[in-house]
């Protein structure tokens, strides 16, 4: 599903008057210390527009050196996915800028950079490009209108007879550049209405552009959020209960004081009603030294201990119930029909698991906190660190940091490692103590902290006649609520259903008799989004299945698709056709022992259809060849698009590896590092070919939608080749036919 | 205290002879361009080179560096096949969030160092062991190959 709706009420409620944003932002403005003016060390001088808000207005997002350097504010995370680049190019569009002259920056957290729609700051649902497409564009034709105002008065000129090109104003013989203009142009007006480009005259905006982070991500010098330093900081690393919700019934921390390096130890409350200890050190191997010599004994005795076995047991049961009616339709015919087919599905906990660590630095004073983190929620996480240290929103300074990955991990609506630093934080304040602290995850924290994907299981009853036709659907999927107990609840979850867990079924663009039930079990394992969230399981149902009845009744899957497809969806059907048409499906024959598998797949407003070559080889399934047909209308940077592509395949494919979930017995999570929890390597990958659909039409975002279609295409290849349908995630493949 | 060479400069750290490498060179001598990504040699991130070879720095004692010479990211390019591997991972576009790929270029080096002409399987058997979760292999090896070529 598309979150803007619901999201845009949540907006609603956080910003409750509209009024106040613009006071805010001055306040902002005057009181952060960050340069927001159109020059760096200058003070916005700009006359506010009537009507404009915050996140509309040049100063806070563009700023011009006297050396003609544009930086541009970014007003969401990257952790990998582009916005540092793709966003600037908006902007520099408009301006006419010299793109070898535009930097990107990543903006702290503030009211003109909460999400034009969302109303919040955040980075998620392949929202980044989607949502500030108008904003980004208009902030560089607001800043181009007032450098051109500049140029105007100083060339006795009309404005109108000035033009812009690679960030210089001309008029006939006078020329000037835009470092030149940048004082001036901060005494001019801003423009409340501006004409934006046509797309056939766009220069930067549809060209293959290089991420202006490659040199610095390319050499060690890109600082990341782990990387934030301050000094006299000290480390800390958190022992968490072996159980989520258990807490500390006594400790003997005298051998992790006794550590060279270690500072104290501290008990604190934890996340969920947990408590642990935070051992405060010299850097991170004291830190660790210490953590592994205390003594503690847990009480866990309220806290339910999950076994996933069991669980899927008694989610196997639930199934068989009726749930929440989420779709209805008629079901009366599926008993007599000439064929049926009845699958279950299962799909593991998933950690995310990204590249760095959770981690970040903290300072706080008793009135005040500093705090550095790569958050993909802002703001949310400075009201939470701020409630947690009985603080307004305002007393939290919050830097965005560079962050190594993210897949959803660090956008949790309760903060969790932020609230346990900040606790951490006054508890060190409370034992007389002052000075930064970071905090940092070791990996095995990572894999046993919580916050999966929710394990699902799905069950289908499908009637249908010797020509696919389907003639009535049965679809239940039981799974934990992501957002019950969330703020996001009130919005996102309806009737008791999370729609989160039912996108891509219930939403289903096939034209089919389906009803679906729903059934949230409350489990005591933390839950979250994962890279395309409820997608990530229902796209490998739907898709697999409508394979099965196609290869069943002797149909071609893509016509098979076409037809239930119909003429209401011709996105779908131009990308599943580019990617029929590039790949040779149909056209060319394979090598003997490979076979082909095709799927295709909405999500967050963009449609990908893979068409795969796979084969099996020593009893495991292999992929070698991928082709990505992309729909994402308007694609601002062709490198980025691929980039999300390749690595959205190559994450979906490690979920289908052998120890790709997170499982627990006992309460416990079981896997620890990357040992026993498997991730895609080098030799996994295949070739990946990326192909859009060309449009002019408003971007729709590329971090997720190139997840979910890739294990059900892949799956659909093992099954032509094996004959028996893969019906879990990561693959189990009976003994090959 | 143990003292030895990084980047070409003399070093000496004050810390437990079980510190690993990694958080020497981190905690202690503000050198954050190696990361920290498993802490058990499985990830990559943490790439450095010993004498020449490609190690993995968080499970490496400084005990066993005692008066050697180690090179992180941040000197890679001192040489003619880390500077074109540089290059080339700026050229192709490699890096998206970029937090292994510190390691991936000190691993790529190491390959090329000692085989300038690598094969799909060379690369495969070389990089297994640098994960990186934002998926940008397809990069990499092209980046590695394109390097190949700049040093051929």
């Amino acid at each position: 599903m598309n979150y803007d709706h619901l999201m845009q009420r949540v907006g609603r409620a956080d910003a409750a008057a509209d009024g106040l944003d613009r006071r805010s932002f001055l306040k902002l403005g005057a009181g952060s210390g960050f340069a927001l003016g159109l020059f760096t060390g200058a003070v916005a001088q700009t006359a506010p527009a009537a009507g404009l808000k915050p996140q509309q207005m040049p100063a806070a997002f563009v700023r011009i050196a006297p050396d003609g350097t544009v930086t541009v504010m970014v007003n969401r995370l990257d952790f990998g996915q582009g916005v540092i680049t793709g966003l600037p190019m908006l902007v520099a569009e408009e301006m006419d800028a010299d793109w070898s002259k535009v930097r990107g920056e990543l903006a702290p957290a503030g009211e003109a950079y909460k999400d034009p729609g969302f109303g919040i700051q955040m980075t998620g649902g392949s929202s980044a490009t989607r949502n500030s497409w108008q904003q980004y564009r208009e902030l560089g034709a607001r800043t181009r209108a007032m450098l051109v105002g500049a140029a105007a008065q100083r060339f006795g000129v009309a404005p109108s007879a000035c033009k812009v090109a690679n960030g210089v104003v001309t008029a006939g013989g006078k020329r000037a550049g835009f470092g030149e203009l940048a004082a001036d142009a901060m005494k001019q007006p801003v423009p409340e209405k501006v004409s934006l480009k046509d797309a056939k005259d766009f220069t930067r905006i549809g060209k293959p552009t290089g991420r202006l982070d490659a040199a610095a991500k390319s050499s060690g010098r890109q600082s990341f959020g782990i990387d934030a330093r301050a000094e006299g900081m000290k480390t800390v690393l958190l022992l968490h209960p072996p159980v989520f919700g258990g807490k500390v019934a006594s400790v003997d921390a005298s051998r992790a004081k006794a550590v060279k390096g270690v500072v104290d130890v501290l008990q604190v409350d934890l996340d969920r009603g947990a408590s642990g200890l935070a051992v405060v050190a010299d850097g991170y191997w004291p830190a660790k030294m210490g953590r592994d010599a205390l003594q503690v004994q847990w009480n866990t005795d309220a806290a339910e201990k999950v076994d996933t076995d069991k669980l899927l047991a008694s989610y196997r049961e639930l199934a068989a119930k009726p749930g929440i009616r989420v779709r209805e339709a008629d079901l009366s015919k599926i008993a007599g029909a000439p064929r049926r087919l009845v699958a279950e599905y299962s799909f593991p906990y998933l950690a995310h698991a990204p590249m760095e660590p959770l981690n970040c630095l903290i300072e706080f004073d008793g009135s005040h906190c500093k705090v550095s983190a790569g958050s993909q929620f802002q703001t949310i996480d400075q009201a939470n660190i701020a409630a947690a240290l009985g603080l307004k929103p305002e007393q939290v300074t919050l830097t965005t940091m560079m962050a190594g990955g993210g897949f959803g991990r660090r956008a949790v609506p309760t903060s969790d490692y932020l609230v346990e630093a900040a606790r951490v934080a006054k508890a060190w304040r409370a034992a007389g103590k002052s000075g930064p602290l970071k905090l940092v995850w070791s990996r095995e924290d990572d894999l046993r902290g919580g916050y999966y994907r929710p394990m699902h299981l799905h069950r289908a009853e499908i009637g249908f006649d010797d020509k696919g036709k389907v003639l009535g659907w049965k679809h239940t999927i039981v799974g934990q609520s992501i957002l019950m107990g969330t703020p996001f609840e009130q919005y996102m979850v309806k009737n008791g259903v999370d729609s989160v867990s039912t996108e891509g079924v219930a939403d289903t663009p096939y034209d089919l008799p389906l009803a679906l039930d729903v059934h949230h079990p409350k489990v005591n394992v933390p839950v979250l989004w994962w890279r395309s969230v409820g997608h990530t399981h229902t796209a490998f149902v739907m898709e697999t299945l409508v394979d099965e009845i196609a290869r069943s009744t002797g149909q071609d899957p893509v016509a098979y698709r076409r037809a239930l497809l119909g003429p209401k969806h011709p996105r779908h059907l131009a990308a599943l056709d580019l990617a029929v048409q590039k790949s040779g499906y149909g056209k060319k024959a394979l090598a003997a022992g490979r076979a082909y598998g095709v799927a295709v797949h909405e999500s967050f407003g963009s449609i990908v259809a893979y068409v795969v070559e796979a084969s099996m080889k020593d009893g495991q399934p292999v992929l070698h060849k991928v082709t990505a047909g992309v729909h994402c209308n308007t694609v601002v940077n062709p490198l980025a698009v691929e980039a999300q592509v390749q690595g959205a395949a190559l994450m979906a494919l490690g979920t289908t590896l052998p120890g790709s979930a997170i499982t627990l017995k006992d309460g416990v999570v079981q896997q620890s590092n990357f040992s026993d929890y498997t991730v895609a390597r080098m030799p996994q990958m295949p070739l990946i070919e990326v192909h859009t659909v060309p449009s002019t039409e408003p971007p729709t975002g590329m971090g997720e939608p190139g997840v979910p279609p890739l294990a059900p295409a892949f799956a659909n290849a093992i099954a032509k080749l094996t004959g028996k349908p893969l019906r879990e995630l990561p693959f189990k493949v009976a003994a090959s036919a | 205290m143990t003292s030895f060479t990084v980047n070409g400069k003399a070093v000496t750290v004050d810390a437990d002879p079980s510190t690993p490498v990694l958080w020497a060179l981190r905690d202690h001598l503000q050198l954050t361009g190696t990361k920290f990504g498993c802490g058990a040699a499985l990830c990559g991130a943490c790439t450095v080179h010993l004498e020449g070879q490609p190690i993995r720095s968080c499970v490496t004692p400084i005990s066993a560096v005692a008066g050697r010479k180690l090179t992180t990211i941040e000197a890679v390019a001192a040489d003619k096949v880390g500077k074109a591997v540089q290059a080339a991972w700026v050229k192709n576009d490699v890096a998206q969030c970029g937090y292994c790929q510190s390691g991936q270029i000190m691993s790529a080096t190491a390959l090329l160092r000692a085989n300038r002409k690598p094969s799909d399987a060379d690369i495969d058997g070389a990089m297994a062991g640098n994960i990186c979760r934002c998926g940008t292999y397809a990069r990499v090896r092209a980046a590695i190959k394109d390097a190949a070529k700049t040093l051929a």
